[in-house]
């Protein structure tokens, strides 16, 4: 910009501001956080939505035994698009590409990221594997049907298209880096004048410590998936027994970056939990430090706990007992958040707005998912449950019940600010009843028939699992009218809602003291930067 | 300086972009850990055989490779010192050198390669699937490692070549020279995972 | 702007640095020419170790870098080291 402070900048905002291209152009080319930010969520929510569809389907197969709408070859196909598409094209992207690439340089008083052309960069990589894993579902050799661990030895001795899906896992991956990378450089080097470390607000902290995640962690999987492909194509033998390879060292491989990469998804939505909480509350955020480092905590011993998915697999018993104690230590910083966010609501001036209450309700998921977590951690009761359908009721608890209603915690908060609009209060508490009850029919049951031995990755039961699985499916439906619901109603909000003030919520954090939505530079005035970004009154 | 007028509305923090090049090369340190990972495993459980397939590398050109390697990355390190003393003449041919090195290395590897390509001996090939178990392995590897390795060698080359026309059209100069310095740095980063490479490779006992 | 106050490494340094690894790289050579058993490895990785730390420090300019930087990096490679370790415990055991 040309005038430097003398002269008052005329405020237009992101969304109407005119570059260099228009129309469509002018945000597939645009190198500005928010419009990327948009980006993502369009893209994300798509595939969410695709991946939820996947996921009803495989509940109507369930709801009977024996052959009832699919195959099992279609099952066993519909449960790896379902996995990697909401694995590597909505969960792990999620709340990073979308609400941080918005809020993080808005956050620490920013303009933009460190790099926003190499931003939008990522984004392409990003729609270019997710083209690469839409494609593998269409050739000759059928959809992959591994599961998206890619376990091998099947996945190198299956003939379906094993090696497309892994290469668009692997370019996927390098999206994420690609962004962890823009992340950390610009909590680094773009913080306001003022601004300390420790004067950030914490949902930067939590980006942040993703951020290192996905920079490290990553690059382990995509040199694993690049040798299974290797393998696949020239007949190596790196996993393969029968080519005396170690099929354990691909899982040693895979969850070296795959036990990382669930923090990748729950850390950002602890952050963005820890954001509504103090403003629905009016109050300082309980434990400010304690919040922060226990993010860095919960990503440095994210990297030591790996194994606690192969107890069963043949790992020496030496290792079974250091990666439980490890998953204990783990649990400690989890729990230290949840224990900071029920201190802040104590004594606080509570106002259940949509926000707070999807916020409250991933605590209480979040809770039941850490929990059955720990179940999970300590050999001896894993190896009851490893494999069946308490597994998936576990990570549906903690992907979806977590990261995915603290995804919706934040649309709820940052919509306004987003796009200027506010949504419809009333709609969108009866979208979270139907969301929250539809989750809860529809997982919770999953423990019971699990712990009772209900395997995983199958479409065919035993008659006495019936009851649970009709019950689940009917919560599903629920849940997809709760999902359909919600978005309706935002969209209703975008496009024909009230004008949202700069402020609805009150807030106290830096993007509620600039307009919504933002201008194309976010502060046309310096942010003015508190010792503590929590102080209210 | 001279061309005040020109970078008003450009956002420029050599900081932070020699700052993402250094966490790129973290990220490639990982990528290659993860080989070196499988690398120590499969060593262990093989050490015999580990050694006797190794004994089919030729020392001289891996030593050769080395110093060639080492020695470029001496030079490109100069070429950074030279820009930064203001000598663009000397930087341009240190950078030319460097290249020249490059080359040299990729051109001993393609007859190192072509030599096993000869006795039939490449990934997927008739030969490497009757090889005993380690000696796979340990092809497998060796191929694997060295081939991404090369990879890595072209890429940094092409980063170098665009740094080559960089400063000869002035836009990398003794100001501004965080394009030949990330350069250097991946071209430091190449040098770095051969020298784990080559005793691991090449000096097994 | 403070993108001026870069160290600069004068030639000679980094001539003797070559020499240096050159040098490495002869006594990793003669030294893994002995059997000396499970030692040869570890000496040959600690040579390795060395002539790594030599090019990070003067080539890579990471001795007159931000502390904040030599930590990240020594970091990286602890982590990876612990990576290696731990899965040990798996196979050693086994
Ligand atoms: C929208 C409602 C959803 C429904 C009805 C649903 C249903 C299911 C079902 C029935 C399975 C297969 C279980 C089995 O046969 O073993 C499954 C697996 C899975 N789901 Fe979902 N799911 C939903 C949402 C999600 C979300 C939001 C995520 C991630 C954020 C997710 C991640 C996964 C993963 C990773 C698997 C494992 C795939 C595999 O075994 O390879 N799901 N889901
Ligand atoms: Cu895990």
């Amino acid at each position: 910009m040309m005038s430097n402070g003398t002269d008052k900048i005329e405020y237009v905002s992101y969304l109407e501001h005119q570059g260099k291209y228009s129309g469509l152009r002018s945000w597939i080319f645009a190198t500005d956080h928010k419009r990327i930010a948009l980006l993502y969520l369009y893209a994300i929510a798509t595939f969410f939505f695709v991946g939820a569809i996947l996921g009803l389907l495989m509940r109507f197969e369930l709801i009977a035994p024996g052959e009832t709408i699919m195959k099992p070859q279609t099952y066993n196909g519909i449960f790896t698009v379902h996995g990697v598409i909401m694995i590597f094209m909505v969960v792990i992207p999620g709340l990073s590409a979308v609400f941080g690439n918005f809020f993080l340089p808005i956050l620490i008083g920013a303009k933009d990221v460190a790099f926003p052309k190499l931003n939008l960069f990522s984004w392409w990589i990003f729609i270019f594997g997710s083209i690469l894993a839409v494609a593998s579902q269409f050739l000759k050799s059928g959809p992959p049907d591994t599961g998206w661990t890619f376990y091998a030895p099947y996945s190198t001795t299956t003939g379906t298209s094993v090696i497309m899906a892994t290469t668009a896992a692997f370019v996927l991956g390098f999206s994420s880096i690609l962004t962890g990378l823009n992340f950390i450089v610009t909590v680094h080097r773009m913080r306001a004048p003022g601004m300390k470390f420790f004067n950030m607000p914490l949902f930067p902290w939590s980006i942040y410590a993703t951020a290192w995640i996905q920079l490290l962690a990553t690059p382990i999987v995509g040199i694993t998936l690049l040798m299974l492909i290797a393998e696949r194509l020239f007949g190596i033998g790196f996993f393969d027994p029968k080519l005396g390879g170690d099929p354990l060292l691909f899982q040693h491989l895979f969850w070296i970056y795959s036990h990382p990469a669930v923090y990748i998804m729950i850390l950002p939505a602890m952050g963005v939990i820890t954001e509504i909480i103090p403003t629905f509350c009016q109050k300082k955020v309980y434990g400010y430090k304690a919040i922060a480092l226990s993010s860095l905590a919960i990503a440095g011993v994210g990297f030591l706990v790996w194994g606690h998915h192969m107890y069963t697999s043949g790992m020496s018993e030496n290792a079974r007992w250091f990666f439980s104690l490890l998953t204990f230590i783990v649990a400690v910083p989890s729990a230290i958040k949840v224990f900071n966010w029920i201190s802040t609501m104590y004594k606080g001036s509570i106002d259940l707005k949509p926000p707070f209450l999807f916020a409250l309700s991933f605590i209480f998921l979040f809770i039941i998912g850490g929990t059955t977590g720990l179940i999970l951690g300590s050999v001896a009761t894993n190896i009851q449950v490893h494999d069946t359908s308490f597994i998936v009721a576990h990570f549906h608890y903690i992907i979806f019940g977590g990261m995915g209603f603290a995804f919706f915690a934040a649309i709820h908060y940052w919509l306004p600010k987003m796009y200027g609009k506010m949504y419809n209060f009333k709609r969108a508490n009866i979208a979270w009843g139907s969301l929250f009850i539809g989750f809860n029919l529809l997982y919770f049951p999953q423990f019971i028939i699990g712990i009772q031995g209900m395997p995983r990755r199958y479409f065919d039961y035993p008659p006495q699992f019936q009851w649970a699985q009709i019950i689940s499916t009917i919560g599903g439906v629920i849940l997809i009218s709760g999902i359909i619901l919600m978005v309706y109603n935002l969209i209703m909000g975008v496009r024909k809602g009230e004008i949202a003030p700069a402020n609805p919520w009150n807030g106290s954090t830096l993007e509620w003291q600039i307009p919504s939505p933002p201008s194309l530079e976010n502060f046309d005035e310096a942010p003015v930067v508190k010792e503590n970004p929590y102080d209210y009154i | 300086m001279s061309e005040k007028g020109i970078h008003i509305e450009e956002h420029r923090d050599d900081e932070a972009s020699k700052l993402g090049m250094w966490l790129f090369i973290f990220t490639e340190l990982l990528l290659f850990g993860g080989l070196f990972l499988v690398y120590s495993i499969y060593r262990w459980q093989y050490p015999v055989n580990f050694h006797e397939a190794s004994l089919e590398l030729s020392v001289t050109i891996g030593v050769i490779n080395t110093i060639v390697l080492l020695f470029s990355s001496m030079t490109i390190a100069m070429a950074l010192t030279a820009i930064q003393k203001n000598n663009k003449k000397l930087a341009l041919r240190l950078i030319a050198v460097t290249l020249l090195m490059a080359l040299i290395f990729l051109i001993n590897k393609y007859f190192e390669w072509g030599h096993k390509f000869e006795h039939g001996l490449y990934p997927g090939s008739d030969l490497m699937a009757l090889l005993e178990r380690g000696h796979l392995l340990y092809f497998s590897l060796y191929f694997f490692m060295t081939g991404l390795h090369a990879l890595h060698i072209i890429v940094g080359m092409i980063l170098l070549i665009i740094a080559y026309f960089k400063v000869k059209k002035d836009s990398v100069n003794s100001d501004r020279f965080v394009f030949l310095e990330n350069g250097a740095l991946y071209w430091h980063l190449v040098d770095l995972i051969w020298i784990f490479l080559f005793p691991l490779m090449y000096l097994i006992t | 702007m403070d993108h001026n106050k870069t160290h600069i490494t004068e030639y000679k340094v980094l001539a003797k640095i070559l020499l240096l690894l050159i040098f490495c790289t002869f006594l990793t050579i003669s030294i893994t020419s002995f059997n000396l058993a499970a030692f040869t490895v570890t000496i040959a990785l600690l040579i390795a170790g060395v002539k790594g730390f030599l090019v990070l420090s003067y080539f890579m300019h990471l001795k007159y870098e931000s502390l904040l930087l030599r930590i990240l990096v020594g970091s990286i490679f602890l982590l990876f080291i612990i990576i290696v370790l731990i899965t040990f415990i798996d196979y050693s055991f086994r």
